[in-house]
């Protein structure tokens, strides 16, 4: 059913009509995939770094979150394939990433989990 | 004509063949058809009403007279607690759900829905849940903690009520959740060609509405009751305070889902009057784009105000206060709704069968029941009606004058269409009007009652509260009302002898389902209608020829779709077993939790068989 | 292997639907913003409970970052191994798909047995499900996760029999992308589990 000569393809994009945000139909071929791959556990190994690392312990929990957004985000557009996609998927997800974030905290405040 | 395509002799996995039947028992057992399974949910959800509405007559009985033994405190528990889980869950939204599984894919000119027999497994898992839920009542008791259950009662009662009720809400959880997910997909991706999503019946915009809130709040209560079976069955200490648990987070998960439900209860029966009432009037919707937005922003406003349910908590006056302005915000969305329902019928050329008495009453007694949501939203003054009958009275309002009307206009006026006879109009008026009566002397008093100071959920009163007289007063209401639904039923019984001549559109209507004959055809349309306007089918029957003059369309009448002679067949999905095996796996693993983990593995065991079965069957043979 | 570069693979996002998206790849997305709310509830539990247990174990007297952060670093390369199996199937290949999809449900599994010993160290120390509300909150939370891996990982491996039937051809690449959508998801979150859970600093 599939014209063989997509297997074939070689280097150059191939541009195609599809409702993917005005661009090509790119998809990252492996190696970017292990390139993603490889920020991922550098990231991690940085978690797992400051957290025994004393000096930067006043700025810890931005930092491992700012560490877990990293990751968080690489995985959901490039593994996930958001960056491509069509925005109504990614739209559907941060809808109900932004509800749990705003209702959770909502929760956690009133439980005065912040308070010193 | 088109033919439609009816599987012969498939197997499924070479182990079992592949239903066939489309007439008879085994055909709705094994249906995918979301026209029968509509079906389905109505009477199934219409027998919990029965069922719901004795409890209710068992309450007002208790209570007609103070200090009476009719119920035992214990029973009156979990008489009470049933009647309300049962209202909620297996009759306001079960029959919501009858209404959207057969109109939206009319409504929207499809054929079905986007995954057909994860619909027909959604109304399975919706009747295991009520009858598991039921079973309770001789399996060592029914729920009685109230259908909010709150912790620590919940946790430390001693019977397996709340256990029955953990599980099998879990059940009709997962059923919502993945008609909810099935729904929207279906409304997003499945509209015929022309129809745009502006272009769709209000009707279809506050189904979709409500498919994201239990998309999104139903996981929330699935974490409660899990946290509560839990707690119940295996110790844990979720809402443990001596270990360091606390109660209140219970109240949190239950109410940032149980806010939304409200409006999943509603906003349906909205839709539903908002297709009435242009009917009966004769006129377009008043403000068609404002009614869709703030159905949208009743739906996210409603995710924001679930604290009111726990003013009294002692959260804080921050914490109450923001809560107490976003619930009163809630307010302009629905007001807003109410006009444009009034500026629909004004000046329009009303008529008022049955189904349009239904709707102008819903607008009236949802009018009633906001305004005294809008007195609790208002902290202080919520200070001294919570957990007071005049809550009780708010809630009846907006869910009974309110849902309840609303869904009875929407069977009156879709009868028709589905079983293809004309309910008899003066029974349905006599129906109305005790109905009417009953219900405002069944919840009226209670505004009276809550103020005097009688408590929620008291099994009895003191003679000296003087809360007597509108106490009987309720309860001869609530007789008025069950002898409406006895009329309702007569009606019923005698439509369903006569003959099965209705017209397409006995109404002269505005939307696509009433382009096909009365009942449709199982593949619905001959041919996928294209959409040009709103109000496509009206369109189709009348043009303006100047403002304001409407005049029919010579060559066009409103019948049937002329059937074209199209020598294509049509392939709809075929009939299954596999969602009925998938249910009954979920029904015994949901016992299994209670009596026994062989049982449990054994659910597991069918629940796989089923689930893989269904994956390898081909959707359509 | 040869470097592919921005392939033109099997394009299925022109559907007859309505939005031109396919209804499964919707269907999916929708359910995983469903499932946030499901895990945030269960985080939420957690974090409003942290701190809050009267008796002992806490969560330094037994977490063991050193081990755990090795399970991340499996779970993380599972989702690659995912992604290249979507890849080898998008271009036809349905050996490598194979390949792929077999490592990513092994690393799954390493991840299971993982955290299977972890808990089972944990319970020796001393902490079970109803010791005290650390132990309730972790155990729930790290169960509903591990039950949706173990799901994954069931999807995974029909999916590697099922291609010997020649059931799964390039055209099934949409399978093969829902379930990896669903399997990345869980990573996800187990990313955010690991922060919020074992890296940010508790008391007692």
């Amino acid at each position: 059913m599939e014209p063989a000569d997509t297997v074939q393809a070689t280097e150059h994009e191939v541009r195609t009509t599809t409702p993917h945000r005005g661009r090509w139909a790119r998809h990252p071929s492996p190696k970017e995939y292990i390139r993603i791959a490889i920020v991922l556990a550098l990231v991690t190994a940085a978690e797992v770094a400051v957290y025994y690392i004393e000096g930067v312990a006043d700025f810890l929990i931005p930092l491992l979150f700012l560490f877990a957004v990293i990751k968080f985000s690489l995985v959901a557009m490039w593994f996930m394939h958001l960056r491509f996609d069509s925005r109504t998927y990614a739209r559907f997800f941060v809808l109900g990433i932004a509800g749990a974030v705003t209702l959770y905290i909502a929760v956690l405040l009133m439980f005065r989990t912040f308070a010193t | 004509m088109a033919s439609v395509s009816v599987p012969a002799d498939g197997r499924t996995g070479g182990l079992l063949r592949r239903p066939t039947a489309t007439t008879g028992l085994w055909s709705w057992v094994t249906t995918v058809d979301h026209k029968k399974i509509g079906v389905l949910y109505g009477v199934t959800a219409f027998l919990f009403f029965i069922v719901g509405g004795t409890e209710a007559l068992l309450i007002r009985l208790q209570l007609a007279q103070p200090e009476q033994g009719l119920l035992s405190p214990s029973v009156y528990n979990e008489i009470f607690t049933m009647h309300g889980i049962t209202m909620v869950f297996l009759v306001v939204m079960p029959l919501s759900a009858a209404f959207i599984n057969y109109l939206v894919p009319l409504m929207i000119g499809a054929r079905d829905v986007a995954f057909p027999r994860l619909n027909a497994f959604s109304y399975w898992a919706f009747l295991f849940a009520g009858i598991f839920i039921y079973s309770s009542w001789f399996l060592g008791g029914a729920p009685n903690g109230g259908w909010f259950g709150y912790a620590p009662n919940a946790v430390l009662d001693p019977t397996r009520g709340m256990t029955f009720y953990a599980i099998g809400l879990l059940i009709a959880g997962v059923a919502s959740t993945v008609s909810a997910i099935n729904i929207a997909v279906t409304i997003l991706n499945m509209r015929a060609p022309g129809m745009t999503l502006f272009r769709m019946p209000v009707f279809v915009w506050m189904s979709l509405v409500v498919q994201f809130l239990l998309a999104f709040s139903l996981p929330i209560i699935t974490v409660a009751l899990f946290q509560l079976l839990f707690d119940k069955r295996f110790g844990t200490h979720f809402f443990d305070s001596v270990a360091g648990g606390d109660p209140v987070l219970w109240q949190h998960l239950f109410w940032l889902f149980g806010h939304p439900e409200v409006y999943i209860l509603i906003l349906p029966a909205m839709g539903i009057v908002s297709e009435i009432l242009p009917t009966f009037a004769r006129k377009p919707l008043f403000g068609y784009q404002f009614v869709v937005f703030s159905g949208i922003a009743i739906g996210f406003i409603g995710f924001g105000v679930w604290v009111h349910h726990m003013y009294a908590v002692g959260l804080g006056p921050i914490a109450n206060t923001a809560f107490g302005i976003s619930t009163i915000i809630i307010a302009v969305p629905t007001g807003v709704k109410i006009f444009n329902w009034l500026g629909t019928m004004w000046k329009g050329d009303l008529t008022f069968p049955t189904p349009m008495l239904f709707a102008v009453g819903f607008v009236a007694m949802f009018v009633i029941g906001g305004l005294s949501g809008v007195t609790h939203s208002v902290v202080p003054s919520d200070y001294q009606q919570t957990d007071t009958y005049y809550i009780v009275a708010h809630f009846h309002y907006v869910l009974f004058g309110g849902a309840i009307f609303g869904l009875f206009a929407g069977l009156y006026y879709w009868w028709p269409k589905v079983f293809g006879r004309m309910l008899n109009d003066t029974l349905g008026k006599v129906s109305f009007w005790l109905m009417l009566i009953g219900f405002n002397l069944t919840f009226g008093p209670m505004h009276v009652l809550g103020l005097q100071g009688m408590p929620r959920r008291i099994q009895t009163y003191p003679e000296e509260l003087g809360l007597a007289f509108w106490n009987l007063v309720s309860t001869v209401g609530a007789f008025l009302i069950a002898l409406s639904v006895l009329v309702f039923l007569v009606n019923v019984a005698i439509t369903r002898r006569k003959p099965r001549v209705a017209q397409a559109d006995p109404w002269d209507a505005r939307t696509l389902e009433w382009l096909t004959s009365s009942p449709p055809p199982e593949h619905n349309f001959d041919e996928i209608p294209t959409v040009h306007a709103l109000d496509e089918a009206w369109h189709r029957k009348y043009v303006e020829t100047e403002p304001g003059r409407v005049v029919p369309v010579p060559a066009g009448g409103s019948g049937t779709e002329a059937p074209h002679a199209g020598e294509h067949s049509i392939h709809m999905p075929s009939p299954s077993y596999f969602p009925l095996v998938a249910s009954v796996g979920i029904l015994l693993l949901g016992y299994g939790i209670i009596f026994g983990w062989l049982l449990a593995a054994a659910g597991a065991v069918v629940l796989l068989a089923g689930v893989y079965g269904w994956a390898l069957e081909p959707s359509a043979e | 292997m040869q470097e592919q570069v921005g392939i033109h693979v099997y394009e299925s996002e022109h559907e007859a639907t309505s939005t031109g998206l396919p209804n499964t790849k919707l269907a999916m997305w929708l359910f995983l913003a469903s499932d946030v709310l499901l895990f945030g509830a269960l985080i939420t539990s957690y974090v409003v409970y942290r701190g809050r247990s009267v008796v002992g174990p806490y969560p330094n007297d037994v977490f063991d970052i050193p081990y755990t952060s090795v399970s991340s670093f499996v779970l993380l390369a599972s989702s690659l191994t995912m992604v290249l199996a979507l890849a080898a199937i998008q271009r036809g290949d349905l050996g490598r798909m194979r390949l792929w999809l077999l490592a990513t449900a092994l690393l799954g599994m390493t991840f299971v047995g993982g955290q299977v010993y972890e808990f089972t160290t944990f319970y020796e120390e001393g902490l079970s499900l109803t010791t005290n509300v650390f132990g309730t909150t972790f155990y729930v939370l790290t169960g509903f996760h591990g039950a949706h891996v173990t799901i994954g990982i069931l999807m995974l491996l029909t999916l590697f029999t099922l291609s010997f039937g020649g059931k799964v051809g390039q055209k099934d690449a949409m399978s093969v992308e829902l379930v990896g959508l669903y399997w990345h998801f869980v990573d996800i979150v187990w990313i955010v589990i690991f922060t919020v859970v074992y890296l940010i600093p508790t008391g007692p």
